[in-house]
C-alpha cells in the first residue's frame, strides 16, 4: 500500500510499487492531464512535481512517492481555480497548438520560476530542453515564461 | 455577391427548444430532420459541411467538420462563420461535427467545391485528389489534411451558413416588426430597427427564422466589411490546454465501463506474419489477462498499460520471412540509383516538358549536375498512436484521435465485417498528427483486439512502436542537369526523381523563367509503408529544387537572392514575397565570419513562402539562430494563428532537415525513441520572424504545411554560405559528426 498526496489530497494506493507514477495518475486516479510521450524520460510530456521538484513520471515508480507530495497540471492553478501566472501567460501568448506536451511544459516552467523567478535565456534553455514540442511552440513558451516572470516581479 | 452553384444547397430547421440550425448540404434536400439528433447531442446522421446553431439564449454554435490537431481550424472556421453572421464573438462556441455521414456523395462534394463561384482555388491538388480517390471508394468525406480547412470549408461553407442564417434572422425580424428587411441592422447577435426603436437578439428570432425560406444566394462580405476575419482572435481550445482538461484520444474513457489496456507489437519487417509466440514468461506477469497472436501483430491485454507493455517485452515472437528481409538503407539507395541510371537524362515518366532541355544542356555555356537524397522520415507526433474500442452485440464503438473519422469508421466496419452504421467513432483532440492520423491502421487494430476480448480496451503504442510502424515520408533521390548561358542565366532544367505521391506539381519550377524544362519520374519500389507527412512531396522537392537553384546561382557567380529575383519576372507574387523576406532579414548586410544566410522560395498548398535562415557554426556544428518567413496565402483569416502555423512548420522542418533519418537494417527500422530519433528542443530553437502579404483576398492558400518546404534548403544554402560546404543529402547532422 502506497500512501501519497496528489494535489493536496491524500491517496492510499493498492498498486504494484514499481508502477510508474504516470500510469497511477492516469489509470488509478483518472487524472489524464499528465501525458505519456516516450516512456523513457526523453520528452518531458509526463512532467509532474514530487515534493516540488520536476520529475518524469513515466520513469519514476510510485514507490518513490510514498509519504510525499505529487503535484500535477490539474493542481497548478490555485485552490479557487485562479490560474497560475504561467497558465495565464500561456493563454496570452497563445502558446499551445495541439496542446499535448503543454502540461509537461507548464510543470517544467513552474518549477523553473519557483526557483529562479527571473530566468535568463540560458536558464530557460536548461530548464525546458527536456520537454519536446513537435508543434514547434518553443519561442512562444519562452515569451510566456518571460511574461509570467515579469508579472511575478510586479 | 456570389452565386450558388446548383449543386450547393442550404438547409435549415428548428430544434426542440427553438434553436435555429442552418447548414450547407452537398446534396439536394433539407437534411435538418435527419440532423436534428446529432446536433442536439443524440443519435443521428449528418451530411453537411458546415452548420450553425443559434439557441434561444442567443448562443451560437459553429459545427465544424474538421478535427483540431493544433492548427487552430476550429477557431478560424468559427470566426469566418461568425463574421458573416454578424455574431457576438463572445457568444460563439465550437462543436466538432459528429463522425457520421454515410450519404455524403464525394463526387457531389468535389463538384460543389470546384464549381463554387467564389473564385474556387485549385485546392483539389493531388494529395487531396488522392484522398478523394480513397474517399470515393468509401464514401467518407470528413478529412482534415491538405491545409484545406480554411480555404475550402471556411470559404465555401462556413461563411455561407453564417450569411444564410443572418438573412433568415433579418427576414424573421422584418416580418414580426412589419418593417422592410433592408432597414434592419444585424450586429453583435442583435437585430435593430432604428426608426421604430425595435431591437431583439438572434436567440429571440431563432425559431421564427427557421420558418423563413432558405436564401440560396446569400451575399458574402467583401474584405472591406470583415469584422472578425483578418483578426488574430484567441483560440477557443487553448484554455483547456493549459490546465489538463483537454481530452485527447489517449485520454478516452468508455462511459460506465472499466477499461483493460493493450500493448501491441507488429513484426519489424513490414509484411511479415507472427508465426508463433512463446508467452510462457509473459503470461505469469502481474495484471496480464490475455496474450493474443493476431497474425500480423501480438497483443497483450492487462489491467494497466504499463503491465501490458512489460509483459509484451517478454513475449518471444517468431516472424515469417519476407522479401524485405535483409534490405538496408544502402541497398535501397542503390535501388534508387539504378532507377535513375536507367532513366538517364531523358527516360522515366515525363511530368513536365517545355522546349528541349537535354539539347539546351548540350549547348550550354556552363553545366552543372547534382544529386540530392533524403531519407525516410517518421511523423513522431507527441501523442503516441492509440485507440479505445468496444465491440459488443454486433456493434463497435471507438474513441480516438484521427484526421479521417469516417474513413476510420469504414475501415473498422470492413475489418469486423459489419456495416458502417454499426460503427460509431468518437473523435477527441489530436496530440499532433502531421499526416500520420490520415491512416486507419490503428482503429482497425484496436477494434480487432476488442472483438477478440469482448470487453472494452484501450490500445496504446509504445514510442518504439510509433517510430517503427509509421507510414513514412519516403526516402528519395533526385538528379539535376542544369545549363547556363554566358551570362549565367539558366537555359536548361532537367530533373528526375524516384518518388511521387502528391500534391501534383511539387516538382514544378515554372514560376522561374527557364525556357527548357524536363521533369521526370523514375519510380523505385520500397517495402516500408509510406504516407503523407506535413507538406508531403513538397518536403523533399523544396529541398531538391531550391538547393539546385542555389547551386546554379553560385555557379553563375551571382547572389542567390538576386539570381532568383531576376528569374521571377512572370511571377509577381513570388517576387514580392522573396523581396519582402530579403528586406526583413537584412539580406546582403555583413555577417561575422562563420555565419551565413540562405534563402529559399516554395509555393505549396496555395501559399507562397520565402524563408531566410541564418546559420552559425558552433563547435563545428551548424546552429540555426534565426529564420525570417514571408508568406502570401491570399488573405490571412487569423494572423496570429497563421503565424503560429508558420512557426510550427519551420520548427518541424528544422527537425526534419537537421536530424530526421529513419534507416533500415535487416529490413526493419533502426530508430526507436527520441534518443536515436532526435528532435529540435528549446535550446536549439531559432528565433522566427513571420510577416504576410495578402495578395488576393478571393483565393486562399493553406497554413498548416507551406512553411516547411523552404526551411531545409534555406538552412543548407546558409551552411554553404557560411562554410562552402554543400549539403546534398539530409539529414544535415550526418555531415557534422
Amino acid at each position: 500500500m502506497i500512501q501519497t498526496t496528489v494535489n493536496g489530497k491524500p491517496q492510499k494506493l493498492d498498486v504494484d510499487a514499481s508502477t510508474p507514477i504516470l500510469w497511477v495518475l492516469r489509470e488509478q486516479l483518472g487524472m489524464t492531464g499528465t501525458k505519456f510521450g516516450c516512456g523513457v524520460a526523453q520528452c518531458g510530456a509526463c512532467t509532474a512535481h514530487l515534493d516540488g521538484q520536476p520529475i518524469r513520471s513515466c520513469s519514476t515508480p510510485i514507490s518513490e512517492a510514498d509519504g510525499r507530495q505529487i503535484t500535477t497540471i490539474e493542481g497548478l492553478a490555485g485552490p479557487e481555480g485562479a490560474l497560475h501566472p504561467l497558465q495565464q501567460a500561456w493563454i496570452d501568448a497563445q502558446v499551445p497548438q495541439c496542446g499535448y506536451c503543454q502540461s509537461g511544459q507548464l510543470m517544467s516552467a513552474a518549477a523553473l520560476l519557483r526557483d529562479t523567478p527571473k530566468p535568463s535565456d540560458e536558464q530557460i534553455d536548461a530548464a525546458m530542453s527536456g520537454n519536446i514540442c513537435r508543434c514547434g511552440t518553443y519561442e512562444r513558451i519562452r515569451k510566456a515564461i518571460k511574461a509570467a516572470a515579469s508579472g511575478t516581479e510586479r | 455577391m456570389n452565386k450558388w452553384s446548383r449543386r450547393g444547397f442550404i438547409g435549415a430547421g428548428v430544434l426542440t427548444g427553438g434553436a435555429l440550425v442552418v447548414g450547407v448540404a452537398i446534396r439536394p434536400g433539407n437534411a435538418v430532420d435527419k440532423l436534428r439528433g446529432s446536433v442536439a447531442g443524440g443519435e443521428g446522421e449528418q451530411l453537411v459541411n458546415a452548420w450553425v446553431k443559434i439557441d434561444r439564449d442567443n448562443t451560437v454554435t459553429a459545427i465544424v467538420p474538421h478535427c483540431e490537431m493544433g492548427q487552430g481550424a476550429h477557431t478560424t472556421l468559427a470566426q469566418m462563420l461568425a463574421d458573416e453572421l454578424d455574431a457576438d464573438w463572445a457568444k460563439v462556441s465550437v462543436m466538432q461535427a459528429p463522425a457520421d455521414g454515410n450519404y455524403v456523395v464525394p463526387d457531389a462534394a468535389r463538384d460543389f467545391v470546384a464549381a463554387w463561384s467564389l473564385d474556387a482555388p485549385k485546392w483539389l491538388e493531388p494529395t487531396y485528389n488522392g484522398l478523394f480517390t480513397q474517399i470515393s471508394k468509401l464514401g467518407d468525406v470528413l478529412v482534415t489534411g491538405g491545409s484545406s480547412s480554411v480555404r475550402t470549408t471556411g470559404q465555401h461553407t462556413m461563411r455561407l451558413a453564417g450569411a444564410a442564417a443572418r438573412q433568415m434572422l433579418v427576414a424573421a425580424a422584418a416580418a414580426r416588426w412589419n418593417v422592410p428587411a433592408s432597414e434592419i441592422v444585424a450586429e453583435n447577435s442583435t437585430l435593430v430597427h432604428k426608426a421604430s426603436n425595435k431591437r431583439g437578439t438572434y436567440g429571440e428570432f431563432a425559431e421564427a427564422a427557421s420558418q423563413e425560406s432558405m436564401p440560396q444566394t446569400p451575399p458574402l462580405k467583401d474584405v472591406s466589411q470583415y469584422k472578425l476575419m483578418g483578426k488574430g482572435l484567441q483560440r477557443l481550445d487553448i484554455p483547456a490546454k493549459v490546465n489538463g482538461e483537454a481530452l485527447f484520444g489517449i485520454d478516452a474513457q468508455v462511459p460506465g465501463q472499466k477499461l483493460q489496456y493493450v500493448a501491441v507489437k507488429a513484426p519489424p519487417v513490414p509484411g511479415a506474419k507472427v508465426e508463433a509466440i512463446n508467452s510462457a514468461t509473459a503470461k505469469t506477469m502481474p495484471g496480464v489477462r490475455e496474450i493474443l497472436n493476431m497474425g500480423d501483430f501480438v497483443a497483450v491485454v492487462a489491467d494497466g498499460y504499463w503491465q501490458a507493455q512489460m509483459a509484451l517485452n517478454m513475449v518471444e515472437p517468431r516472424y515469417s520471412r519476407t522479401e524485405g528481409d535483409g534490405l538496408d538503407s544502402a541497398k535501397l539507395s542503390a535501388r534508387f540509383a539504378k532507377a535513375l541510371d536507367d532513366a538517364g537524362d531523358t527516360g522515366g515518366t515525363s511530368l513536365a516538358a517545355e522546349g528541349d532541355a537535354p539539347g539546351a544542356f548540350a549547348g550550354a555555356a556552363k553545366k552543372l549536375e547534382a544529386e540530392y537524397k533524403v531519407p525516410f522520415v517518421a511523423h513522431a507526433a507527441m501523442e503516441p498512436i492509440n485507440c479505445t474500442a468496444w465491440v459488443h452485440d454486433g456493434k463497435c464503438e471507438i474513441w480516438t484521435s484521427t484526421q479521417v473519422p469516417l474513413m476510420a469508421r469504414s475501415a473498422v466496419a470492413k475489418a469486423l465485417e459489419i456495416s458502417n452504421d454499426d460503427v460509431t467513432v468518437n473523435q477527441l483532440y489530436l496530440g499532433g498528427a502531421f499526416g500520420r492520423r490520415l491512416e486507419s491502421d490503428y482503429p482497425v487494430q484496436a477494434a480487432r483486439v476488442a472483438k477478440a476480448t469482448g470487453y472494452p480496451i484501450k490500445m496504446i503504442w509504445s514510442r518504439e512502436e510509433d517510430t517503427r510502424q509509421d507510414f513514412y515520408r519516403p526516402a528519395d533521390t533526385s538528379r539535376f542537369w542544369g545549363g547556363l548561358d554566358g551570362s549565367g542565366k539558366p537555359v536548361s532544367w532537367n530533373n528526375a526523381f524516384t518518388q511521387l505521391n502528391g500534391p501534383d506539381g511539387s516538382w514544378d519550377v515554372s514560376h522561374y523563367d527557364v525556357p527548357n524544362r524536363s521533369i521526370r519520374h523514375a519510380p523505385a519500389d520500397m517495402h516500408l509503408r509510406f504516407g503523407s507527412l506535413r507538406s508531403v512531396d513538397h518536403s523533399q522537392q523544396g529541398f531538391f529544387v531550391e538547393s539546385f537553384v542555389d547551386e546554379l546561382a553560385h555557379s553563375a557567380g551571382q547572389d542567390p537572392f538576386e539570381y532568383r529575383r531576376a528569374l521571377l519576372s512572370k511571377s509577381p507574387r513570388h517576387k514580392a514575397v522573396l523581396e519582402k523576406v530579403a528586406q526583413m532579414s537584412g539580406w546582403g548586410t555583413p555577417l561575422p565570419e562563420g555565419t551565413g544566410r540562405g534563402i529559399a522560395l516554395v509555393k505549396s498548398f496555395g501559399t507562397i513562402v520565402a524563408e531566410v535562415a541564418e546559420v552559425m557554426l558552433q563547435d563545428g556544428k551548424p546552429r540555426v539562430t534565426k529564420v525570417w518567413c514571408c508568406a502570401d496565402a491570399g488573405y490571412v483569416m487569423n494572423p496570429d494563428g497563421f503565424a503560429a502555423q508558420m512557426e510550427g512548420g519551420i520548427i518541424y522542418g528544422l527537425t526534419t532537415a537537421l536530424y530526421s533519418g529513419i534507416t533500415l537494417k535487416d529490413g526493419g527500422v533502426e530508430q526507436s525513441n527520441f534518443h536515436d530519433y532526435r528532435m529540435v528542443r528549446m535550446e536549439e530553437a531559432p528565433t522566427v520572424m513571420v510577416d504576410v502579404i495578402n495578395g488576393d483576398s478571393k483565393v486562399l492558400g493553406g497554413a498548416g504545411e507551406p512553411s516547411l518546404p523552404p526551411l531545409a534548403p534555406a538552412v543548407t544554402n546558409a551552411i554553404f554560405a557560411a562554410t562552402g560546404k554543400r549539403i546534398r543529402e539530409l539529414p544535415i547532422a550526418k555531415h557534422f559528426t
